[in-house]
């Protein structure tokens, strides 16, 4: 076991950490924390949280109305047609959230000057590589015990699977939902039994992507042992040094390496900030973890 | 006149009829000649066809004569000396048995019934509509014919002593079924008595009997001979309205000797309001010492008015006069009802061992009751079965349309609920499915239409099983059988039925050995709700699903079903596609489904639908890969879709979690290592010398 032990965990703590960044020793306390995620994406991510379980949950109803469940929450939610309605507002959400990011690519883009080359087949890319191809072997390998922990870079490959994992639900349940939206529209052109196709397609890749999100998402990002109860990078945008640099050792390196690691520092955020998001991101979770036992119990127990 | 002497040269015998026969036959080969010679000869020759009653009586005077007919051994013998002493002794035996026109001797098979009729026609229009007629058309064995009375070979003419309906014999051929005991008596619903018996001894009967007058009355008298009819029938003869007249015919001007019981004048002006002449003097006991004594009913009031009379088993006996005056029956005297009275008696009631006999006046509803199960249990001498006064009371009976009655429309619930309510006696012996039939009834849609809104129209109990003929729905004459359900419905119903009788359900559409559902298989018997509230709309599927259940589950699958199982009725249920009562199949040009009407249909709702958009599949099921392959390699697809993530997800996550358990605990311990160092440290060099940039970890 010994090989699988991290040195960097060692040496993060024991080495003074801001040293390596070129505080100078004896300075005021450097509390400042790596920003890994701009003011955009965490709104966005906040919104895709409230659309997300607002489509489950309404979509849910009607998947599983079978279940005593299903009736009591269609009844919170103000019947059936005011679920339909939040359903339908709720996609909306999703879909300006999806307009959001693509914008938010291009304007990206735009304001670091790079080409389209350099951002998609940059070293901080979100589109698998070969590297990803080999982390994934190592992870593997160091799973049972064969290897140490890859060094991952800014995106690891579950998280680049996670990121288009969203991006496939959101053209699949979108296009099929907006089937079922306007059956009429769509059956100028396709035959009515298409709309049956869609409404299996949406429902069963609505189960996926809830029953991943709440199960393997969840555990990726806040269950795993070591970030357990949750990790709140993706709301606060902070991500204390020490577990950057543990968690993302190669770009910690590329960013110390080309001295750009000063310009990835902020303050962290104020304790009350910090507190909400752990509130509300608790609610999430309580939201997500019901659902997937409402589904289990649904799927086993009560299954027509 | 040559041609006539020529066949009439001819002998007329049955050999002449064949030989006709074969001419005929062979005339129409002959040449045109020969071929108008016959023609003109017909009508003669039909007078000589047929086997004259010697031919018939070749084989009938043999006494030995017999024929098995149903399991029995009949003698076909005529009497050739009683038939031609007879009044039709002069007639040929083809003029009756008309069937033997033609017919090659020896027959082989019986002779059609005799019909008196082609001669006798307004008797034996006279017979039809009696009461005897009609039951003969009925098919009743015990229905008397021409035959019965009158007798086949040897009829002698009425004037005739021998007659066998000869007034002295009269008695005797209506008695020979009216008599005490006999299958007539004991099984139809007759409400005399002693019939036959009570006659002889009466003053007619005397008279005709004793004293040989053959012009006292006898029963075709009064019954007439062959227009026999109930005395409830307004044309009958002993009608209360006709029996004056039928009276009079022997007793004219009665009414002078009447002077001392009836004012004059009434006779004249009121004649609707004197009693009949049975009033006093009861059929066939008609006595002379009626005339005297009377039997008035305040000969019952002189002991029935005291308070402390008391029967033997210690009820009281007091009739409450008023009551009577109240009721229905305010002009019926007690003798009437309470009939087995002798007035010659000192206590004219010592007669009586049968409680009243209702069916005297309400034949027709006493006929129902007997058929009805209260009436068989009754007849069986079952104590539990109500009788006539168990529900419309004694004394004080009043009609139905009076709100105080115990039949007035809305007291019936409460009425049969006194033995069907659970825990009562009906409700006990009851072995079917019906349960709480009484709360449920008042919860029913009928229920709160009559007991909460007052609309007496609505239907009560007797509205479907009927008043006096209920019979368990098991029977087919039941109005709650099955078979009779739709009717008795659409008594009331009647649009539903008309649209019910023409749709798939319905027996006349569907012919199939399978049961068909009737109104109350949706509805239900007693607890019937409202069709436009939620209760009944969300049941339907399940309902409808009782026999259609694979495509009532293939519903539940679709957008339609899973919104009506959520509760909510906004959506398209089962009738909103196919019709309520007018279900026809989808493939009948008239169906809600059918190709011109199937937008029309989903328009209801769905006000832009178009011809693609209906081709929806509104029962659809993704597990059938026949029917819909699409769906099904749809569905398995995201199935193995779905597997596959989570499989791979799944395994990844497993396989990560002792080591991020691991990555934990040296973090854990590195961390405890820094505070330490960091303590020791703070103690040495004071604080502020290291800073603590471990994060949150």
């Amino acid at each position: 076991m010994a090989n699988t032990k991290y040195e960097f965990a060692a040496t993060a703590l024991e080495e003074p950490p801001i040293a390596s960044v070129g505080a100078p020793p004896g300075a005021h306390v450097d509390r400042r924390e790596f920003v890994r995620f701009i003011r955009l994406y965490r709104v966005l991510h906040a919104c895709m949280i409230v659309s997300f379980l607002t489509l489950a949950l309404t979509g849910l109803c009607l998947k599983f109305s079978y279940t005593a469940w299903a009736v009591r929450l269609s009844r919170v939610l103000g019947g059936f047609e005011t679920a339909g309605y939040i359903h339908r507002f709720a996609a909306i959400i999703m879909f300006g959230t999806f307009t959001a990011h693509v914008v938010g690519l291009i304007r990206q883009k735009r304001r670091s000057g790079k080409t389209w080359g350099g951002i998609l087949f940059g070293p901080n890319t979100l589109i698998p590589t070969k590297r990803d191809a080999q982390e994934f072997v190592g992870t593997m390998k160091w799973f049972v015990g064969r290897g140490p922990r890859p060094e991952y870079g800014r995106w690891s490959y579950w998280e680049k699977f996670d990121y288009f994992a969203v991006f496939w639900g959101i053209v699949v349940i979108g296009s099929t939902g907006l089937t079922l939206w306007f059956p009429v529209f769509f059956t100028r052109f396709l035959p009515g039994s298409f709309i049956n196709v869609a409404t299996i397609i949406h429902s069963d890749e609505a189960l996926l992507a809830t029953g991943f999100i709440f199960t393997v998402h969840f555990f990726n990002t806040h269950l795993r042992p070591e970030k357990f109860p949750m990790d709140t990078t993706i709301f606060t945008g902070h991500m204390p040094l020490a577990e950057f640099k543990r968690d993302k050792p190669r770009e910690y390196a590329a960013l110390v390496a080309s001295g750009q690691l000063e310009e990835h520092l902020e303050e962290p955020q104020p304790e009350i900030v910090v507190k909400a998001i752990r509130f509300l991101a608790w609610i999430a979770l309580t939201i997500g973890f019901s659902v997937v036992i409402w589904i289990i119990y649904a799927m086993l127990f009560a299954y027509r | 006149m040559a041609r006539s002497s020529y066949i009439g040269g001819l002998p007329s015998t049955a050999k002449s009829a064949r030989s006709c026969q074969r001419r005929s036959i062979r005339g129409y080969s002959l040449s045109a000649v020969v071929l108008l010679v016959f023609v003109l000869a017909l009508p003669q020759c039909w007078a000589a066809q047929g086997p004259t009653s010697d031919d018939c009586l070749a084989c009938h005077s043999d006494k030995s004569l017999t024929a098995k007919r149903g399991g029995r051994t009949v003698s076909l013998f005529v009497d050739q000396k009683k038939f031609t002493g007879s009044i039709h002794g002069s007639l040929q035996c083809t003029s009756c048995h008309a069937d033997l026109e033609g017919k090659e001797l020896p027959h082989s098979t019986p002779l059609a019934k005799v019909n008196c009729g082609s001669c006798h026609s307004d008797e034996a229009q006279q017979h039809a509509k009696s009461l005897h007629g009609k039951a003969v058309a009925r098919g009743d064995a015990l229905a008397p014919r021409c035959v019965n009375c009158h007798g086949n070979h040897d009829i002698l003419p009425v004037k005739d002593p021998r007659s066998s309906v000869a007034a002295m014999k009269v008695p005797f051929v209506c008695g020979q079924c009216h008599r005490e005991g006999t299958p007539v008596q004991t099984t139809r619903n007759i409400p005399e008595h002693d019939i036959l018996e009570n006659y002889s001894e009466s003053i007619h009967g005397e008279g005709l009997l004793k004293k040989g007058l053959v012009v006292a009355a006898n029963c075709a008298s009064c019954h007439t001979a062959h227009s026999i009819l109930p005395h409830n029938d307004p044309n009958s003869s002993i009608n209360r309205r006709n029996i004056a007249a039928t009276c009079t015919k022997c007793h004219a001007n009665i009414e002078q000797v009447h002077r001392k019981t009836i004012r004059g004048e009434l006779w004249e002006k009121q004649a609707n309001n004197l009693p009949a002449c049975v009033d006093c003097h009861q059929p066939h006991k008609v006595r002379n010492v009626f005339y005297s004594q009377g039997m008035a009913d305040a000969d019952c009031m002189h002991c029935h008015a005291n308070a402390s009379l008391k029967s033997a088993d210690g009820r009281s006996m007091l009739v409450n006069v008023s009551e009577v005056a109240g009721s229905r029956h305010l002009k019926v005297a007690c003798s009437q009802c309470h009939s087995q009275v002798n007035a010659s008696r000192v206590r004219p009631c010592e007669t009586i061992t049968h409680p009243v006999d209702c069916t005297a006046c309400h034949a027709e509803v006493g006929q129902q009751y007997q058929r009805s199960t209260h009436g068989q249990m009754h007849a069986k001498g079952d104590p539990n079965a109500p009788f006539c006064k168990d529900c419309h009371g004694s004394h004080h009976v009043l009609g139905k349309h009076n709100p105080e009655s115990l039949t007035f429309a809305t007291n019936v619930p409460d009425l049969c609920a006194k033995c069907h309510r659970e825990g009562q006696k009906a409700a006990l012996l009851y072995t079917g499915v019906e349960h709480q039939i009484i709360p449920r009834y008042n919860e029913s849609i009928h229920g709160k239409g009559l007991l909460k809104s007052g609309l007496t129209v609505t239907a009560t109990c007797t509205s479907c099983h009927t008043a006096h003929r209920e019979l368990p729905a098991s029977d087919p004459e039941s109005t709650v059988n099955p078979k009779n359900v739709p009717a008795t419905c659409g008594a009331c119903h009647h649009g539903i039925e008309e649209q019910f009788v023409q749709s798939i359900h319905s027996s006349s559409m569907t012919k199939t050995d399978k049961p068909l559902p009737v109104c109350s298989d949706c509805h239900t018997a007693h607890s019937i709700r409202r069709t436009d509230q939620d209760g009944f709309k969300l049941d339907i599927m399940t309902t409808c699903g009782r026999c259609h259940g694979e495509i009532a589950k293939t519903y539940f699958d679709t957008y339609h079903g899973k919104v009506s199982r959520l509760g909510y009725t906004k959506t398209a249920k089962c009738y909103d596609c196919h019709g309520a009562h007018d279900i026809l199949k989808v493939a009948d040009p008239n169906s809600h489904l059918s190709r011109a009407n199937v937008v029309a249909t989903c328009r209801k709702c769905h006000s832009d639908a178009t011809r693609r958009f209906a081709g929806y599949l509104t029962h659809a099921t993704h597990h059938d890969p026949k029917k819909f392959p699409f769906l099904y390699y749809t569905f398995w697809g995201m199935t193995i879709l779905l597997v596959g993530t989570f499989t791979v997800s799944g395994v990844h996550t497993i396989l990560w979690f002792p080591r991020a358990l691991q990555m934990r605990r040296e973090l854990r311990a590195a961390e405890a290592r820094e505070a330490e160092r960091e303590a020791s440290s703070k103690s040495a060099t004071g604080p502020g010398a290291k800073d603590d940039n471990n994060g949150q970890h």
